[in-house]
């Protein structure tokens, strides 16, 4: 089977900095891989590498698109590159402010997408919103309030619902928990989960959180100083992580 | 006025704002970055527009400004008096006489021929600007013609209002390729900028840029299809000339609260009343 995202070398530096270096693995069509480590690892680096928001120094990011089969996304024209990001990838911000229009109706937030790709029908656009608002359980009667009204759960759903309408294949998330309550958290995840097995995402999801990853992910990178220290199946690294610095963590020392 | 030179630019300026001009109207659409320079005004006056102005007029021109249609307001008239002073040339308020119509919110009922030049004042170049503050993002929407923000705009509208409430600076797209704003003319006005025999210049002064529609430019308003553009105005005809076909403003008449509507191109409503045409409400 063909990867539906192969990152090969992926190394960003800052100035003399390590932000991410010489990370490579392979995404499978249907599957959600986390990225795990303590802050500073490189997580969110590795993350905006591979989602195009940040160019490597080195590496590549081969994704397998619809018409052209694997094509290196660093190397695709900026035009390519920024279709993908509307339509078969999509990118969930820990902060949904920095995913959403503030400004704009919480119905105008979800059919941007589609009108980005060439959406005209008010009426089609509006039910298609409508209909999204009510799978991440926002009420219908919602859609014409701007995000600013919202709690940060519902933001959060928002967001989410704004990334999936246009039916994207990979969904990139840093932190999708990050900031909310506890409980909130758990409905989130709850909602995560069964859109990802509903619609068949793939997914890399960065996270401080290991129920996160217990929850969501098959598989497991863990990052430490920008680097990939170990990776396997993510009960198999939580249940018997191999390296030191996986043992620590998992042993919830390193945990913040 | 010999302290001046021809139109108050000099001729480096000149030149530097004709180039831009000439970008714009090779790129129909696209804003094109220039100097703007100091003009003896206030910007809310035009200045973009005067410069523009001062770039293509020549001494054998006849030059009509008009604010909101109207020849006789104060700002129409400071920068009428402004280019017969510093360009001597010849004025007039017959849009059919005029070789340069400087406007501000109006095009003109009469249609425009070959040969002419209209130029608008522009405030707010960026039509993307209400949802997207970041020039540099805009900048690579228009570059790669991402533009379903545009049609975000129009969603809040109608979710809002339940139809489509921009009525003015109605947005367009040019060729089918760059989405621009034609400036605060009334959505009215948008059918009559396509096609137009006119060369048509904006310039915003403040925000230093030029665009421009060569004659006989395809200019489409943006729409749903289920929510059509409507070229709309107030539904009646004009009280001193009778004119159907024209934009109207609504005049308050009387202290009772009296209502009148007239066109808002005078030199549309002098030129119909002197040939006789008489609204409901002409003494
Ligand atoms: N814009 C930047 N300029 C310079 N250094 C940066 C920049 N962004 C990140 N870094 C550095 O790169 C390293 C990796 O940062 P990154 O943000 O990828 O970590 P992270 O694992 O996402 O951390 P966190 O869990 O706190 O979000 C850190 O040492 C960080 O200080
Ligand atoms: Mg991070
Ligand atoms: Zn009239």
């Amino acid at each position: 089977m063909t990867p539906l995202l192969s990152v090969q070398g992926i190394t960003k530096r800052y100035g003399a900095h390590i932000g991410c270096a010489d990370v490579s693995f392979d995404l499978y069509p249907g599957e959600v891989v986390g990225i795990v480590g303590e802050s500073g690892s490189g997580k969110s680096t590795l993350l905006n590498c591979m989602a195009g928001h940040l160019t490597p120094d080195a590496g590549q990011v081969v994704f397998d698109t619809r018409t052209d089969g694997p094509r290196d996304t660093i190397t695709m024209s900026e035009p390519e590159r920024r279709m993908l990001g509307r339509t078969d990838w999509a990118f969930v911000h820990q902060h949904a402010r920095d995913g959403l229009r503030m400004g704009v109706s919480a119905g105008g937030n979800v059919g941007e997408r589609l009108m980005a790709v060439g959406d005209r029908h008010y009426g089609d656009i509006r039910e298609k919103a409508t209909d999204w608002l009510g799978r991440v359980e926002i009420d219908a009667s919602r859609v014409d309030d701007r995000p600013t009204t919202f709690s940060g759960g519902m933001q959060q759903r928002l967001q989410i619902a704004r990334n999936l309408v246009t039916g994207p294949r990979l969904v990139f998330m840093d932190e999708p928990t990050g900031g909310l309550d506890v409980s909130v958290q758990a409905r989130l995840l709850d909602l995560l989960r069964g859109l990802v097995r509903d619609m068949g995402l793939s997914a890399i999801i960065v996270t401080h959180d290991l129920a996160v990853v217990r929850l969501l992910a098959d598989r497991l990178m863990v990052m430490k100083s920008g680097r990939v220290v170990e990776a396997g199946l993510t009960d198999q690294v939580l249940d018997d992580p191999q390296h030191a610095y996986s043992q620590l963590l998992v042993s919830s020392v390193l945990q913040v | 006025m010999t302290e001046y030179n021809f139109a108050y630019l000099d001729e480096q300026t000149k030149r530097m704002i004709r180039r831009a001009i000439l970008k714009g109207l090779a790129i129909p659409g696209y804003q094109v970055p220039f100097a703007s320079r100091e003009m003896p005004m206030p910007y809310g006056w035009g200045t973009g527009g005067v410069q523009v102005s001062a770039a293509v007029l020549t001494p054998k021109d006849t030059f009509k400004v008009i604010d909101q249609g109207a020849d006789d307001t104060t700002n129409a008239v400071s920068i009428r008096t402004f280019f017969q002073r510093t360009a001597g040339v010849a004025t007039t308020t017959a849009t059919s006489d005029a070789t340069v119509i400087q406007t501000r919110h109006r095009i003109p009922e009469e249609p425009l021929h070959e040969g002419q030049i209209l130029v608008y004042q522009v405030p707010i170049p960026e039509p993307l600007r209400f949802l997207e503050p970041r020039e540099s993002e805009t900048r690579k929407m228009h570059s790669l013609e991402e533009y379903g923000l545009m049609h975000v705009k129009l969603y809040e509208d109608i979710s809002r209002h339940g139809h489509i409430a921009t009525s003015y600076a109605y947005p367009v797209k040019v060729e089918g390729r760059y989405v621009m704003d034609p400036s605060p003319i009334p959505k009215f006005d948008n059918p009559k900028l396509g096609d137009m025999a006119a060369i048509q210049l904006f310039g915003a002064g403040r925000e230093q840029r030029i665009y421009a529609l060569p004659p006989y430019t395809q200019v489409v308003s943006l729409d749903f299809e289920d929510h059509p553009f409507e070229a709309s105005k107030a539904d009646h005809p004009c009280g001193m000339c009778g004119a159907t076909d024209s934009y109207l403003d609504e005049l308050i008449i009387d202290d009772a609260g009296g209502r009148m509507f007239v066109c808002s191109d005078t030199d549309y409503c002098e030129a119909r009343q002197a040939t006789g045409h008489k609204g409901k409400d002409a003494a």
